[in-house]
């Protein structure tokens, strides 16, 4: 942003046209008094292609890192199941976040519904996992009020890679974080396959997975898990019971996944997308498919 | 050499508003009134492109006038609405904060430039109740209005005021503040100064629900319009729907994703 000089000196009075910290609010008012130009352009319908040009320290992977590994100094978000339904998909996240040996939180949320269709989960780095599902709610918002129409999901899908490819430096230095997306698809190229699950890898790579999928440090137990119980068409009550299982067999063999902890009664945060939208699990429907689970497990430690 | 010759100031000014006046005014009117469930937007649209739209959770705008000035004025909104709530919350984002920057925004636009905005605009922020309801008119020249809970824009705007005046109630249902703003932007227009009848294609109708957590805005059309306008009233679960119709797939061309949907070797 340059200074412009006041009518009437006739100098040029841009002495410091450098701004490390610009204060991205004030971006929007410039000295006339009107939005800065690309505000209104047609331009793009893209939030964070917006915010590179309007506020680019708002956007992660654009600030600078100090060299070296950084992989312990903040939270890590652990793992993540997802599994398509005859009517959708159910994803369920545990509730722990770890740093190193410790704990760092019981009861982190890392399942989110991304839009009124579609859900994202979060692994690895949590505090850079929860900017980027902001970032990406909001990304998705922004298209259907600028354009009057919903993105399809695999533009979605698309949108979420190009947001995990901007993370990679900080990957690269231990700052790693792996979305799950899946989502209920309203104009499917095949009707029996509408919940759809995509997975991602660190350098932005997309893959569509068929069936299931679980990301995060528990996610080899999880899947193992799934492997032998799911069958392709299962009702969403039944992934429910699947996914919690999954969830409990990561947290079994995997100290960075948390179990169902029924002294706290914190239970996994289990999501489904239909056709009917998004929906959270209230307490109450998580804690009688926990309690039925550990009852199970009681009985049977192997599930 | 060319002969310049003397425009006073004033002279400038006036010839601005009487363009940008009768550039709105040949244009047709859009109504905006609160009523006991939220605040509904009637705009008289028989095209697809959108004089009302959604502009945060609890935010919409209206407009009249040229379409592509107040488009961009609509973008500007979203963009700024957007990148507030990200920056700061979802709730410190404010319909006075957007109508403060649509007058800075016009007002510098109608002093500046040779071709002021033709455009007449209204934010709008539902509360919890009709009297904490939000209504602001911002016009070409960067003046804004706050409005006590009804407006009309556009057209002949004063005469649909006066139809609006009369008979606005804030404690209203849908359906009767739907058929006041139905029949306000119908008494003018019609042929030796008859009243018309507007149907629902002729209508571009929305509202910011009050009682909806979250995205309050929603779009009315097709069968939900229809019985509203025949007075009957709608489940509220079928009250509209957001902008929400995604892209059918496309056929046979290349995925750059890769989700192919017939791919069984998938690459991982």
């Amino acid at each position: 942003m340059a200074l412009i000089a006041p009518a009437g000196t006739g100098g040029i009075l841009c002495f410091n046209c450098t701004y490390l910290e610009r204060n991205h609010v004030a971006t929007g008012f410039d000295p006339s008094g009107r939005l800065p130009d690309f505000f209104t352009t047609t331009g793009t319908s893209s939030f964070t292609q917006f915010l590179s040009q309007a506020a680019p320290e708002l956007l992660p992977g654009r600030r600078p890192l100090p060299p070296g590994l950084s992989a312990d100094i903040a939270p890590h978000g652990t793992t993540i199941v997802a599994i398509a339904t005859a009517d959708g998909v159910v994803m369920a996240g545990d509730r722990r976040a770890t740093m190193g040996n410790l704990i760092a939180s019981r009861d982190i949320k890392k399942v989110h519904p991304a839009d009124a269709y579609s859900l994202i989960g979060i692994a690895g780095t949590a505090g850079i996992g929860i900017e980027l599902i902001r970032l990406f709610q909001v990304e998705l918002e922004h298209y259907e009020k600028i354009e009057g129409a919903m993105l399809s999901l695999d533009g979605k899908a698309n949108r979420l890679a190009a947001m995990v490819r901007g993370n990679l430096g900080a990957a690269m230095q231990g700052l790693a974080v792996v979305p799950l997306f899946a989502g209920f698809d309203l104009a499917p190229a095949d009707t029996a396959r509408a919940g759809r699950i995509f997975s991602f890898d660190v350098a932005g790579g997309l893959y569509e997975e068929t069936g299931y999928e679980a990301i995060g440090s528990g996610s080899l137990f999880a899947k193992s898990a799934l492997k032998k119980r799911y069958r392709a068409g299962v009702s969403t009550e039944d992934a429910i019971d699947l996914a919690v299982e999954a969830l409990y067999d990561a947290a079994d063999d995997d100290t960075a996944t948390g179990g169902p902890d029924v002294i706290r009664k914190i239970y996994p945060v289990v999501m489904t997308a239909t056709a009917n939208g998004t929906h959270r699990l209230t307490d109450e429907e998580i804690t009688t498919v926990a309690e039925r689970v550990v009852a199970g497990r009681t009985e049977n430690p192997g599930g | 050499m060319a002969m310049q010759f003397y425009a006073s100031p004033e002279q400038v000014q006036r010839d601005r508003s009487e363009y940008a006046r009768k550039g709105i005014a040949r244009g047709r009117s859009a109504v905006v009134l609160t009523y006991e469930g939220g605040i509904l937007l009637v705009a008289e649209n028989i095209t697809t492109l959108r004089k009302i739209s959604e502009i945060y959770d609890k935010i919409a705008f209206a407009a009249v006038g040229r379409y592509n000035e107040f488009e961009a004025l609509r973008r500007g909104g979203v963009r700024m609405a957007d990148m507030v709530g990200l920056s700061y919350d979802r709730r410190d984002v404010t319909a006075r904060a957007l109508a403060n920057t649509y007058t800075q925004t016009l007002g510098a636009i109608f002093s500046e430039t040779q071709k002021p905005y033709e455009v007449e605009i209204c934010v709008a922020q539902v509360g919890a109740t009709p009297e904490a309801d939000e209504l602001y008119r911002i016009t070409y020249d960067g003046s804004v209005m706050d409005e006590p809970g009804f407006m009309a824009m556009g057209g002949q705007a004063e005469a649909i005021g006066t139809v609006l005046r009369d008979r606005h109630d804030p404690s209203a249902e849908l359906t009767a503040a739907l058929a006041l703003a139905a029949e306000a932007l119908g008494s003018v227009g019609g042929e030796n100064g008859q009243a018309r009848t507007l149907t629902p294609k002729q209508l571009e109708v929305a509202v910011l629900d009050r009682r909806r957590p979250g995205r309050a805005f929603r779009r009315l059309s097709g069968a939900s319009l229809t019985s509203l306008l025949g007075h009957e009233s709608v489940p509220e679960s079928e009250l509209g729907d957001v902008d929400a119709a995604p892209p059918a797939p496309s056929e046979g061309k290349p995925v750059v994703s890769a989700a192919p949907e017939t791919d069984e070797d998938s690459q991982k």
